[in-house]
């Protein structure tokens, strides 16, 4: 589950990769890297021992940020870097072309894309917009045989590309498809079929469609090298017999994470044969029909208690809580727990919290109540995440937690880095004193589902909650803002909140100051998305002097207007401005309702689908 | 000292008046102006109507859609039916190919929802959806009702002891594999048609026509529909024989369904005296 920690998690402070070029156009046009990583000049280099020099402790430099610094030094320093670059960050697919990362790149191994704006997980976008992954699998086939790794996130992959990925790059190690889609698992099976030094094949999230293809048995045969497997999200059938077999003969299993059509019978029978996990994701947790009455229930504790370098647990997908007590044997070392897809109380839950002493990571659903979270502070002390999940994700649902959990958990768990907590009412009172309870706050995701609505003890809107947590949490990068809020919530945030990188609004503000005092006020927004707030083309205006330094804005039904976009477009020659309608609607208003823009090197891009129109 | 009390009164009452209620305002600037006005009759047609209980009614609580549009509406029908569904019950079955995520869906899952919600208690109308809000991931709220389904699925399995998942091969005339799905996992005709429509999308040859529902009341507009090149969703049933989908409440659906076909309606058009003799039989 660490996998899935936002990147705002990651020490990233510089100027993004994907934009230093524009700094010096001369650079652009002296590196004509090659594969063997030998650059040929016309004028004699006057010391290529310094070079090698360099080369090799460049290697070392694992961070991108101080690679951009690195690159930035001289040309000599910017050639180096580009050929010991071996992992590439990309997080905007659109930022830059295929052709030029890997001019650049020459000796890839790792390559990290992300596609699709966040809100499109939220069908604010109609499907088909793009970030499609076939230009890069074909470019990087071409260039950079020696790829290993690839990590997507909100990309659409297609059976073809899978196919393209596996018979392009023989070592080719891992594949991570984070909210990926457009693929199905005869694609994965072909993947699967030709990778024979496949380690990591991990499907989270991600929309896979049921082709009646068998991908399971597609592992080769012989001792795999398989080190994690995560198909969590896959909601088909998978041949268990298959899958055993596979558990059977890969020794270095450490992740395997199942779908909910593996029931707890199967699950015991794959843990006894891989004592050696450290992440499980359970399955279904719960027996399958044909267990008949008679068969005696196999002895999960046991299994369970083997399995001694456990630490993630998830799943639970379907959840019979009886079966919980199989657990308990491991609590005492798990350090993340995913119970965000079961429906289980708060009398279910304390048996298994109250052993979970090493816990940093948890991930639970809303039916917890305020109880629940307040046994999870009595004894979750090294937490560092929260996430809870609403059960009925409506906005005037029954709120089984409220700001009572909240505060609790912000007296119990003193560092606590990231929350994200959906709840139907809050108090400025208790956000303030999380506030202050744990500094160390970086991400803070608050969603009050009602829309605009304020302290539900005061009537005051959120504004201070929120000022006070830019405020005091000084290490503060990632915001979400919900409730009502007026132009001072943003004030303050423009004021306080200087290391934000990543910003969500909705249904918030009153006018055009409150995204003003935002792009002023905070230096490393990078990525900010807003919806349904009374922001227009005015407000747009004010941030011309920062858009090239964000990886994207987004604004959806907002009052913005054509001619407002058209200005910053016209303003700004390498942002790539564009307008998206719901599908089926004409291009006759003059409101835009969907405003996408991000900094590009490569201009409009040439994918784009009819309801996009590129300013 | 009066003057005091009056401020505080009305300052009482200013604070009062802004506490939490629901503005449709937003709701209604959201929705283009082709549909502002239908948008608007729904909500006359709730105050109104007066129709029979029964057939796709009851309003449910299900927290999301199965497998298409995930934010958009969660004014669910339940899976509950009491027998005899009324004449004014019409079964839409709308296989929207084209733009599963338009607002014309919207439009449609309220026109439903606010239908079974006008004969229940005396409460106001939920408030409709808006489209993407809270912000959960459709993954996740799939989920979630697919485990709401499952625990109904789980009690009905105590008490009838019928099998369990339903899966059912799905084809569709001109695509080129067939999938399979779980009809336990929905609880309405509008889901299964949703999620079909998703499922299929990239091979839509034609459209499902604007007005399309199929009315087995309607001789007339059924044949219109038959005749026309539209898609229309067909399944075989216990007996082998094929029917147009939406002809029975959903659970005998769901008993009785073997497997889907998306036909062209002219194709299906065979079907329709037989459809309409069962539907008779059955009524």
């Amino acid at each position: 589950m660490a996998e899935q920690m936002s990147d705002d998690d990651e020490r990233q402070q510089s100027p993004p990769s994907d934009l230093d070029f524009t700094s010096n156009k001369a650079r652009t046009c002296i590196v004509t890297g090659s594969v063997s990583g030998h650059t040929e000049f016309q004028s004699l280099y006057p010391d290529q021992v310094l070079e090698n020099v360099l080369e090799n402790v460049l290697h070392f430099l694992t961070s991108r940020r101080d690679r951009n610094s690195a690159s930035l030094v001289c040309k000599s320093w910017y050639r180096v870097e580009a050929l010991t670059r071996s992992e590439l960050f990309i997080g905007n697919c659109y930022a830059v072309s295929p052709a030029r990362a890997t001019a650049r790149f020459t000796r890839v191994r790792a390559l990290h894309l992300k596609g699709r704006p966040r809100f499109a997980d939220f069908n604010l976008m109609p499907p088909d917009w793009g970030a499609h992954f076939n230009p890069w699998v074909l470019a990087f086939a071409k260039a950079c045989p020696w790829l290993e790794k690839v990590y997507l996130k909100r990309m659409s992959v297609t059976d073809d590309d899978l196919a393209t990925l596996a018979e392009s790059f023989l070592g080719f190690k891992e594949l991570v498809l984070v909210c990926c889609d457009g693929f199905g698992t005869s694609g994965l099976a072909i993947f699967i079929s030709k990778c024979r030094q496949l380690k990591v094949l991990d499907l989270i999230e991600s929309e896979v469609s049921d082709d009646e293809t068998d991908w399971i048995s597609c592992f080769p045969e012989g001792e795999s090298h398989l080190e994690s497997l995560i198909f969590d999200c896959v909601e088909c059938p998978i041949n268990f017999e298959a899958l055993e077999r596979l558990v059977a003969r890969s020794p270095s299993l450490k992740k395997l994470r199942l779908n909910r059509y593996v029931s707890i019978g199967q699950l015991y029978r794959l843990m006894v044969q891989a004592p050696q996990l450290t992440h499980l994701g359970t399955g279904s947790f719960s027996p399958s029909e044909v267990a008949g009455q008679g068969d005696q229930e196999p002895d999960y504790v046991t299994t369970f208690a083997a399995c001694k370098s456990l630490v993630c647990l998830s799943g639970f997908r379907e959840i019979i809580p009886d079966y919980l007590p199989a657990i308990y044997p491991i609590c005492a070392n798990l350090t993340s727990l995913n119970f965000s897809y079961a429906n289980i109380t708060a009398e279910q839950l304390k048996p298994i919290i109250s052993n979970c002493h090493k816990l940093q990571v948890f991930w639970v659903l809303d039916s917890i109540c305020d109880e629940g979270l307040k046994a999870v502070a009595a004894t979750c002390k090294e937490l560092r995440e929260l996430r809870v999940f609403p059960v009925d994700a409506r906005e005037d649902s029954d709120g089984p937690v409220s700001e009572v959990g909240f505060q609790a958990i912000s007296e119990g768990c003193r560092k606590l880095q990231s929350i994200l907590y959906f709840c139907q009412r809050m108090t400025n009172a208790a956000v303030i004193a999380m506030s202050r309870n744990c500094p160390d706050l970086v991400v803070f995701r608050l969603c009050i589902m009602g829309r605009h609505r304020p302290d539900h003890v005061t009537g005051e809107p959120m504004d201070d909650g929120f000022g006070a947590i830019v405020m005091n949490c000084k290490k503060l990068t990632r915001l979400a803002v919900s409730g009502l809020l007026t132009d001072k919530a943003f004030d303050y945030i423009g004021r306080y909140g200087k290391l934000v990188r990543t910003l969500s609004v909705a249904f918030a503000g009153d006018s055009d100051m409150a995204l003003k005092y935002v792009l002023e006020g905070c230096p490393q927004l990078q990525k900010l998305e807003i919806r349904d707030s009374p922001f227009g083309d005015a407000a747009l205006c004010s941030g011309l002097h920062h858009y090239y330094n964000m990886r994207f804005l987004w604004m959806s039904s907002c009052r913005l207007t054509h001619q407002g976009c058209q200005q910053i477009a016209r303003a700004m020659p390498r942002l790539v401005v564009e307008v998206i309608r719901s599908a089926d609607e004409e291009e006759v208003y003059d409101r835009v309702q969907t405003l996408y823009m991000y900094r590009s090197l490569e201009g409009p891009r040439n994918d784009a689908p009819k309801f996009v129109t590129i300013l | 000292m009066m003057m005091l009390m009056m401020v505080s009164l009305f300052l009482t009452f200013f604070f009062l008046s802004h506490s939490p209620l629901f503005l449709n305002k937003h709701q209604l600037q959201r929705s283009p102006n082709m549909l502002g006005t239908e948008h608007d009759l729904n909500f006359k047609e709730t105050e109104l109507c007066l129709g029979l209980p029964g057939g796709s009614g009851g309003g449910g609580g299900a927290a999301a859609a199965g497998g298409g549009g995930g934010g958009k509406n969660e004014v669910e029908s339940s899976p509950k039916t009491t027998g005899k569904r009324g004449y004014s019950e019409t079964v839409d079955l709308k296989l929207n190919l084209q733009s599963k995520e338009g607002c014309m869906d919207l439009n449609q899952n309220l026109e439903n929802g606010s239908k079974e919600k006008n004969h229940l208690t005396a409460k106001p109308p939920a408030k409709a959806q808006v489209l993407g809000w809270p912000p959960v991931r459709s993954y996740r709220k799939n989920i979630m009702a697919n485990q709401k389904n499952n625990s109904d699925e789980i009690s009905d399995r105590a008490s009838s002891g019928s099998g369990g998942a339903a899966f059912v091969k799905v084809c569709m005339d001109g695509a080129p594999y067939l999938r399979k799905v779980d009809l336990k996992m929905y609880n309405s005709y509008q889901k299964l048609s949703d999620a079909l429509a998703k499922m299929f999308s990239s091979f839509t040859m034609g459209s499902y026509g604007c007005e399309g529902m199929i009315d087995f009341m309607n001789e007339s507009k059924l044949m219109d529909l038959l005749n026309s090149s539209d898609y229309v969703p067909t399944y075989e049933d216990k007996d082998g024989d094929w029917m147009l989908v939406g002809d029975v409440p959903w659970e005998m659906f769901v008993e009785s369904c073997k497997r889907l076909r998306i036909m062209k309606g002219s194709e299906a058009i065979g079907l329709a005296p037989r459809a309409m003799e069962k539907c008779k039989s059955r009524v």
